[in-house]
């Protein structure tokens, strides 16, 4: 709209124009050089390596120069990942810690603020969000230290496990080696998740929880309301927006497993189910070298995760929500 | 204060109900770390007996003994304390500043060809290169197996940089005009002027930044080669991992299980003393980003 508006200038008013922009970039020219550092940055770490997403596109090998302009093979690095059967197993492993995150976990955040916001007593409340804040902030070598030490089987004969070995051996009668099962991964890395993260996610909830209008709750309790009914009726409605913008970042992310977690609670007993499109990236690229089947890989992930994400942000505006863009 | 609402039966059942709840949770939060640091301050036997207790029958400090012993394994976990020290001192004053000149930059209104880079920051937040790409333009540089490598690459956050040129923008602007009047450049403002007045948001973003670094795992996975180059992270790992099966080298010391928890007691000590300076500043941090964000 715009556009059609502009009035058409004359070559005089153009040059006049142009030379009130060269003033102002003069103006302004200590505020380039505070900025060149930061967007020198963005270019040579971000940029660069999105131009080097075509040695997807490449038979490229280490020793390579990065910017070569040969041994162009098309999408033949993306086929044969297609091809592979390792593929459709990657994707189930991503799509099975995906999923059972978002069925388990996202739901947590969201009741944990609830409950907290029903506690009066501030002090306890302060209390309680400094405690469940804390796991946030632990690294996640010692989160993966932690149960290991708990998990982990008998170092030798006679001796105890680690806690919770002892604890399921004693329930269940059966001595597992629970951090080499292939299925028990997915439960310690959803267990680890809700632990570290839980009482971090109530902090959004909590702030929306926070404009809620006093008044909505004096009406309704004067209209008879109880507590259940406050909670269906205005509590709820209010963190509405931020539940949904939450979920569609989720939903964006849905391949996004991260690698830390995993390679850290890896091995060969569980690799097979454990394997995500991230840590295969890391597998493949960096230790094997395959650089160009590996960054094909990545590029892929990408792209399908631009197209969740934007699906995710549709669909939530269509709901009549505001979405995030 | 007195309360004069009546209060049901109903009211207080779960009112007991959610107090309860909570307080278990919280306590499932700690129940962890408190095992951690019993069983780091117990003797082997004790570990290798009972599996699970909160405080140990017999209190030693022998782990830590051996753990900071020089002759023992004392000489990587001070080395690679004195790594992760530098890298997180170094990389947060790097953050810092190239996340705050960044963003003053892009908080002048007007400036031309602002536009453009915000979209440029805002597009990489979207898509990225990817892994690959990344290591090979850090190795093109000659960052490969240097601690520049750890410190570089993640220089500015551009969620945080974005939050920060916010901060920066609501400056009142009456300040900095009777500023430039009196003869300052857009740098004196900005270091005489829009840093101090913004101290507690750079606390809150450094100690972000801070803690990133020492939390960092996979940085020195993926770009350091040299096993003496390795941060604490990374030996934790390791010395956590050590056993008779992965045992390479026959004389290595095998580290017992007390020290292992020593071990990760001394990476997550420096995470708790400066919580509370975090949290100070935290949630404010997280609710600017969330309003404005």
């Amino acid at each position: 709209m715009a556009k059609t508006q502009k009035v058409q200038l004359t070559p005089q008013e153009k040059a006049v124009a142009k030379q009130k922009k060269w003033t102002r970039i003069k103006r302004d020219k200590w505020m380039y050089l505070l900025l060149l550092p930061g967007f020198l940055y963005f270019i040579v770490f971000k940029i660069v390596p999105m131009w080097g997403v075509l040695i997807a596109f490449k038979d490229y090998y280490a020793g390579m120069p990065f910017f070569t302009l040969e041994h162009w093979i098309g999408f033949r690095n993306f086929t044969d990942f297609f091809g592979d059967s390792s593929f459709l197993q990657l994707l189930r492993n991503t799509l099975i810690i995906s999923f059972m995150n978002l069925i388990f976990y996202f739901p947590l955040p969201i009741v944990l603020a609830l409950l907290l916001n029903e506690i009066k007593v501030q002090w306890y409340k302060k209390a309680l969000q400094t405690l469940v804040y804390v796991p946030h902030f632990v690294s996640m070598v010692v989160i993966a230290s932690i149960s290991f030490m708990l998990l982990k089987t008998p170092s030798m004969e006679g001796a105890s496990g680690g806690g919770l070995y002892e604890i399921i051996k004693a329930m269940t009668g059966k001595e597992v080696n629970i951090l080499g099962s292939p299925t028990a991964i997915y439960w310690i890395l959803l267990i680890q998740n809700i632990w570290k993260e839980t009482g971090w996610g109530t902090i959004i909830f909590l702030a929306a929880l926070a404009g809620v209008d006093v008044e909505q709750y004096e009406a309704a309790i004067v209209d008879g309301a109880n507590r259940f009914q406050q909670l269906i009726y205005i509590t709820v409605p209010a963190i509405l927006g931020t539940i949904v913008t939450m979920f569609i970042l989720r939903m964006g992310s849905v391949l996004d497993t991260g690698f830390e977690q995993i390679i850290l609670m890896q091995n060969e007993l569980n690799r097979n189910t454990s394997e995500t499109f991230d840590t295969y990236v890391y597998q493949v690229g960096r230790i094997q070298g395959n650089y160009g089947y590996s960054t094909a890989v990545g590029l892929f992930k990408s792209i399908i995760s631009i197209i969740c994400i934007q699906t995710a942000n549709t669909l939530a505006k269509k709901a009549g929500q505001t979405g995030l863009y | 204060m007195i309360s004069i609402k009546r209060r049901s039966i109903g009211d207080v059942i779960g009112d007991v109900i959610i107090y309860a709840l909570l307080t278990v949770l919280a306590i499932i939060m700690v129940v962890p770390f408190i095992y951690v640091i019993a069983a780091s301050f117990a003797p082997e036997y004790e570990i290798q007996t009972r599996p699970l207790f909160l405080i140990p029958n017999n209190p030693t400090v022998d782990a830590y003994k051996r753990i900071l012993d020089p002759n023992d394994m004392g000489t990587r976990v001070f080395r690679s304390l004195g790594i992760s020290v530098v890298v997180t001192v170094v990389g947060t004053i790097i953050n810092l500043f190239f996340t705050t000149t960044m963003a003053y930059g892009l908080s002048r209104s007007g400036l031309i060809g602002k536009g453009p880079i915000l979209k440029m920051v805002l597009f990489t937040m979207v898509f990225g290169g990817g892994m690959i790409p990344l290591f090979l333009v850090v190795r093109a540089l000659g960052m490969y197996d240097t601690y520049a490598a750890l410190i570089l690459p993640g220089a500015i956050s551009a969620y945080n940089m974005l939050i920060v040129r916010n901060f920066f923008m609501d400056l009142p602007a009456g300040l900095e005009e009777a500023a430039s009047i009196d003869g300052c450049t857009d740098i004196g403002i900005f270091v005489k002027i829009a840093l101090p007045l913004s101290l507690p948001v750079l606390a809150t973003f450094g100690l972000f930044y801070a803690v990133g670094h020492w939390n960092n795992y996979f940085g020195a996975l993926l770009y350091l080669n040299d096993q003496n180059k390795y941060p604490f992270q990374l030996v934790l790992r390791n010395i956590v991992m050590q056993s008779q099966e992965t045992q390479t080298d026959p004389n290595a010391l095998i580290p017992e299980d007390t020290m292992k928890m020593a071990v990760i007691v001394i990476g997550t000590v420096p995470i708790l003393i400066v919580y509370p300076f975090l949290q100070k500043h935290f949630a404010a941090g997280v609710m600017v980003g969330a309003i404005k964000g």
